[in-house]
């Protein structure tokens, strides 16, 4: 039986960006298609999670080839909050680009373009099948690098060289690892995948799984591979990087942790010690590089890095409360992050530069853009009780608990550093006055100023919402850790209606076999 | 025969890594190309490697016949070297573009993104 609830996700973007790309002669109607398409997702998003809330675990099965053999879709309690947050941010950075790239020729495509991009998202999360996940990083992957040169200046030609590059080659170990990973074990399903995975031997395993986590880390922008994220970010406009910062390294982040859980135990797979020195490096390295940035983009980009230490290194503890806290910090990371590059091009768009040198004077203009900017921006640094501080909390608790007190040092000075990279930008842009030779700020619409706000507004109050508000989050975020821990019931739920036991372990012991 | 086309694989890998370590764009995008094709390869071997035996099942029984070459891995191939066109042509271009914008070949000169700090 299909779940349509499950499917959709997927489907409504597909439509949507086809119906934009007939639309391309005409800006209101795409944009209206676009508007349609995200609410419709939002809508969809906030049913899956009630059915998951209330069912359990959604699995549908398509063209009722049952698994092993057939592809299938999940939804566990994790990819139906990755796809409500996916959701929101849809409909935020579509709010806003309807003013901010208005008045671009590109502008019906980039609608097409961006549907698409979070259909390869909203897939990537839901799918059950690991070759099916690499045809959504694909379907992602190419839509990224259509916007990121979809204005072709020299800027965005080099650094999508650099983009593109360091991600094709990510996508070749990623492909290379289900191979191998095939011819290992005979399937491609990851709840099936589980069980057999722990009867390989342990060279072969450790080689698979090293280049899973290679592919992924390129992906997730881990130290020492990150370098395609600086080089590319800034110079895209601010709703395509907006979109880019909240979703694509953490689309990394969720593979890394849906396949070091479900079918390679990390622990057992011998790569703890590395991932747990891989996440303070690159919360190291993401916060020192913004330290020594001057501009707003730069700054904000830099820390997407040091942050994603942050996740990986609740996945490297390895403990429930750290896989909760990694969860939990995604969440709040997805939010605040889109929120942050929304506030900067909207800075931009007034002054015509993201540059710290030229901005200012934007407290005395703009006193509630102000109050706006320090609630993502203390929640980033992790102020009571703003939702990052939760998320660091968590992490942090963890590291302690399991005596890794390097790694909790780490990311405590990280965060202190982070409140002087956000004091930057404050003193810069908001409190010192314009400088004398800035350009006189651009006048903008009532309506213009509206589309810009209400989705910097939405995200501040889901910030200021997951803050107060943390217990349902924390408990969401707990349910998924133990259960992503003890797979059991994800297994079942895929694996429950097989018909003959017996029969597809022959066949799939055939495989290994020459 | 495994053996051989294993020794084939490597050959390609190696050229390959050869090629992508070089700074002109052009040479390190043949680099990816070799590589590219040598993970579908490998793959493929993935699959057994077997003349004359399809994977079809005999009317009265379960599984096919034994030894015959499992189809699934040539599936994958098929699907990731159509997406591999896709993204290769993708890469072409912008490395065309990238040359006639930037006017050079050569990775290390490429500094454009870093400009204006």
């Amino acid at each position: 039986m299909t779940q349509w609830p499950l499917v959709l996700p997927v489907f409504i973007p597909l439509l949507t960006a086809t119906a934009c790309a007939f639309s391309f002669r005409s800006h209101k109607l795409s944009s209206v298609i676009s508007w349609a398409g995200a609410l419709a997702n939002l809508c969809v998003a906030l049913l899956l999670i009630q059915r998951v809330i209330s069912q359990g675990l959604l699995v549908t099965a398509f063209g009722d080839w049952q698994a092993p053999f057939g592809i299938v879709f999940v939804a566990d309690l994790l990819s139906a909050s990755m796809v409500l947050i996916t959701a929101i941010i849809g409909v935020a950075i579509v709010l806003y680009s309807t003013t901010d790239l208005r008045s671009k020729p590109f502008y019906a495509i980039y609608h097409s373009f961006i549907h698409v991009l979070l259909a390869g998202v909203m897939g990537s999360f839901l799918t059950g099948d690991i070759f099916n996940l690499y045809v959504f990083f694909e379907v992602m992957l190419i839509t990224s690098f259509g916007l990121m040169v979809i204005n072709a200046n020299r800027q965005q030609v080099d650094g999508a060289v650099k983009y593109v590059v360091l991600n094709l080659i990510s996508t070749m170990v990623f492909l290379l690892a289900i191979g191998l990973l095939y011819g290992a074990t005979g399937t491609l399903n990851m709840a099936d995948l589980n069980a057999k995975v722990a009867l390989l031997p342990e060279t072969t395993m450790m080689l698979i799984a090293g280049l899973f986590l290679f592919g992924f880390a390129i992906k997730a922008s881990a130290f020492p591979v990150f370098s395609w994220l600086p080089a590319s970010y800034h110079h895209l406009p601010s709703a395509i990087v907006a979109l880019y910062a909240a979703l694509l390294t953490k689309v990394g982040v969720y593979a890394l942790i849906r396949v070091f859980t479900v079918v390679f135990d990390l622990v057992d797979s011998g790569y703890q010690p590395l991932l747990i020195i891989i996440a303070g490096l690159t919360m190291l390295t993401g916060v020192l590089g913004a330290a020594s940035q001057f501009n707003i983009k730069r700054i904000l980009s830099f820390h997407i890095i040091s942050q994603i230490g942050y996740m990986l290194m609740g996945l490297a503890i390895y403990t429930p409360l750290a896989i909760t806290g990694a969860i939990f910090y995604i969440i709040h990371h997805i939010i605040v992050k889109a929120n942050l590059f929304l506030i900067g091009g909207f800075l931009q768009r007034r002054q015509g530069s993201d540059n710290l040198r030229e901005l200012g004077g934007a407290y005395q203009s703009m006193p509630w853009l102000a109050l706006l900017f320090l609630i993502p921006a203390f929640s980033l640094a992790g102020f009571p009780p703003l939702s990052g501080f939760w998320g660091k909390f968590l992490v942090i608790k963890a590291s302690l608990q399991t005596d890794a007190y390097l790694l909790a040092a780490t990311a405590l000075f990280v965060s202190l550093m982070t409140i002087y990279s956000m004091t930057k930008i404050w003193a810069e842009a908001f409190w010192k006055p314009l400088p004398d030779n800035a350009a006189a700020p651009i006048a903008l619409t009532r309506l213009e100023n509206c589309l810009y706000i209400v989705p910097i507004v939405a995200l501040a109050v889901i910030t200021i919402l997951i803050g107060l508000l943390a217990e349902p989050v924390y408990q969401l975020a707990e349910t998924s850790a133990i259960n992503l821990l003890n797979p059991e019931r994800y297994i079942n739920a895929v694996l429950g209606n097989m018909p003959e036991p017996g029969q597809i372990s022959v066949l799939a012991a055939g495989e290994s076999q020459p | 025969m495994e053996f051989l086309w294993c020794l084939v694989v490597g050959v390609m890998t190696t050229c390959g890594v050869f090629l992508m370590l070089e700074r002109h764009i052009v040479r390190f995008l043949f680099g990816m190309i070799l590589i590219s094709s040598a993970i579908n390869l490998a793959i493929f071997v993935a699959g057994r490697l077997t003349r004359g035996n399809p994977p079809l099942i005999a009317s009265d029984a379960l599984l096919p016949a034994a030894g015959y070459a499992n189809p699934v891995p040539q599936a994958l191939i098929l699907t990731a070297i159509v997406i591999g066109f896709g993204l290769l042509l993708f890469t072409l271009l912008l490395a065309y573009r990238a040359i006639k914008e930037l006017g050079t070949a050569d990775m290390d000169k490429m500094h454009n993104t870093e400009a204006g700090q």
